[in-house]
């Protein structure tokens, strides 16, 4: 298989539709037209249904349907549209219906811009909607990761029957670079949780609703249960220069490319610096980050945002002066020589 | 002997949580009967809202998917886009449907979603204690419009099948009432006529029920369907709104 050049936001569409996806709902915003876009051209061509929903919300909770009738869904969009998707996120994780959603994160919040940003980590990794539920939340930092980490969110979706996100930027969403594509995973996705009439059968119903609180308790804890193993099983990162580090940066996705890009300055003046990336933003690669504990006598936590992922790592490491904070909000993508200054600053 | 009436297949066998005299355990009765006078219980399957009818799937012996509130519309879009070859039906009140769904409606209807859509219009809501509804007439005293409806703060009873006839999208739209046999009858046709072109694959079809709501109206129930006949049908008129498919067949026999 050959290595071809292809967009950030087309290469989710190529990759959904390699791993099985065959419905896709989706309403435009910028920075994610181009997935939307490859979806209605693509996914039709390959059998599949794609919708332009009449809102964000109408998108989600068609794939909501569909992934009741058993279909691989996808939907996407960005921050402002990801806020509304929420309801419908919500509804699936109570309904424990498998899903990929998209956020190609933009500068908030409100309308906020249309440049990259990283200010949607609290809402993707603490919930977002109502309720006591976890959503997976992927981090790509490349175009080829983008690939890779669509594919494993279909089966990531499958496997615990639940909404998976792939959290990335306006940046990576608007890159091309090479790609190699992966042979996807063949589905393993029980048809008895499938809702496609009841034939000559039992009829079954899906549903959030659980007057009773003790069976809502039940329900909760039940999910619970499974988002432990989630956390137990999932977590997910990159360490980069850290065999001799005493510095360590920690930054997921767009920022974390950037802190490669600093490293590699800061390393050439002497800095013993390296960088911890998580790709899994939940379930938080708590234990990596606990790691460095010992090894590292100072950290750099570097986000797009004013500090979101910051407290998670301080949850690992617990709250301490070593830890320092560096963050552009609002859009702005700060250049590697910037952020390699903080570093000096702090080492 | 002879049995002449007994409960449809399709319901099961539950006590509805309705109040007394409500209008729902009636259309679920009729669509039950419906489906299974068609034979169609295996390849049904319902969509029920937020509202008096959100337990519905305790009732309804089919395969059921919640839908999120007043989304109903777009979740049996996503049903039925996957499996085309299956009776999907939304059922849905007049909060749900024609306020915080009104988008999702609207546009499975301009779609021409190949969908069923059983819309309970009582002019209320009922689950949530008699608030104002979309379709709370002019004058009609409710919990949030006491002294009654004023179109100038509170804005127009809507008629929302009105509305969805104008759309390209939509083939059959009639208003339907149960507050009476002969109406209950009328409205029993209109479900067979709706899931006959659904299985037909001529497009969107909705039936607008007026529905009595005694506990929220706070009235008897005789008194509530005599409201349904004098009151209610004078702003929403009973009777078919439109009918592509059955216009085509006068068309043909003529």
């Amino acid at each position: 298989m050959n290595k071809i050049l292809i967009q950030g936001n087309r290469v989710i569409g190529e990759a959904a539709i390699r791993a099985g996806c065959r419905f896709y709902a989706g309403y435009p915003i910028t920075p994610q037209n181009e997935l939307t876009e490859y979806m209605a051209d693509n996914l039709r061509k390959a059998g599949g249904t794609f919708i332009q929903g009449e809102s964000e919300i109408a998108s989600v909770n068609m794939i909501l349907g569909a992934s009741a009738a058993g279909a691989r869904v996808m939907t996407s969009s960005s921050s402002p549209g990801i806020s509304l998707k929420q309801e419908g996120i919500s509804s699936m994780a109570a309904d424990e219906l498998p899903g990929v959603i998209v956020n190609m994160m933009r500068g908030g919040p409100g309308l906020g811009n249309i440049s990259p940003s990283q200010g949607d980590y609290f809402q993707a990794t603490k919930g977002g909607g109502h309720g006591d539920y976890r959503v997976i939340v992927l981090a790509p930092a490349s175009v080829q990761e983008l690939a890779d980490l669509t594919m494993d969110a279909f089966d990531l979706a499958d496997e615990y029957r639940n909404p998976v996100m792939i959290l990335a930027d306006g940046m990576i969403g608007q890159m091309m670079e090479p790609v190699l594509f992966k042979t996807p995973k063949p589905r393993s996705y029980s048809e008895k949780f499938h809702l496609r009439g009841c034939g000559e059968g039992k009829s079954k119903f899906i549903r959030g609703l659980i007057l009773d609180p003790l069976h809502e308790e039940e329900h909760n804890w039940k999910l619970h249960r499974k988002y432990k193993t989630i956390i137990a099983r999932e977590p997910r990162h990159e360490t980069f220069r850290t065999e001799d580090a005493d510095f360590l940066v920690i930054a997921y996705g767009t920022a974390a490319r950037v802190a490669k890009g600093a490293i590699k300055r800061a390393r050439e003046s002497g800095i013993r610096v390296g960088l911890l990336r998580p790709i899994t933003l939940w379930p938080f690669p708590s234990d990596a980050v606990r790691s460095f504990a010992g090894k590292a006598s100072k950290f750099l936590v570097f986000e797009m945002s004013t500090g979101q992922m910051l407290e998670d790592v301080q949850l690992a490491l617990g709250n301490s002066e070593k830890i320092h904070f560096y963050g552009r909000p609002g859009g702005v993508v700060p250049a590697p020589v910037e952020v390699a200054k903080i570093i000096a600053q702090h080492a | 002997m002879k049995q002449v009436f007994t409960r449809p297949k399709s319901l099961k066998q539950a006590v509805f949580h309705y109040c007394p005299g409500c209008g729902h355990s009636i259309v679920h009765r009729l669509i039950c009967e419906v489906i299974d006078e068609m034979g169609i219980r295996g390849k049904t399957m319902g969509v029920p809202p937020a509202g008096c009818a959100v337990l519905a799937y305790n009732y309804f012996d089919v395969d059921m998917l919640e839908a999120p509130h007043g989304r109903g519309c777009a979740v049996a879009t996503g049903l039925k886009r996957v499996l085309p070859d299956r009776v999907i039906f939304s059922y849905q009140g007049d909060g749900d449907l024609a306020a915080i769904g009104t988008a999702e409606t609207f546009h499975a209807a301009n779609r021409g979603e190949n969908i069923t859509v059983f819309f309970i219009n009582n002019a209320v809501y009922g689950m949530t204690g008699g608030q104002m509804a979309p379709t709370t007439l002019l004058g009609q005293s409710t919990t949030t419009s006491p002294p009654g409806r004023n179109a100038l703060l509170d804005g127009h009873p809507v008629k929302m099948s009105e509305i969805l006839s104008h759309l390209d999208g939509t083939v059959y739209i009639e208003r339907c009432a149960v507050n009476s046999p002969a109406r209950i009858l009328q409205t029993k046709r209109a479900i067979r006529k709706s899931f006959t072109y659904q299985i037909e694959g001529r497009g969107f079809t909705l039936l607008e029920v007026l529905s009595h709501c005694p506990t929220n109206w706070k009235m008897t129930p005789v008194e509530s369907c005599k409201w349904v006949e004098e009151t209610m049908t004078r702003h929403y008129p009973l009777g078919v709104i439109k009918d592509i498919p059955g216009a085509e067949k006068e068309k043909k026999d003529k």
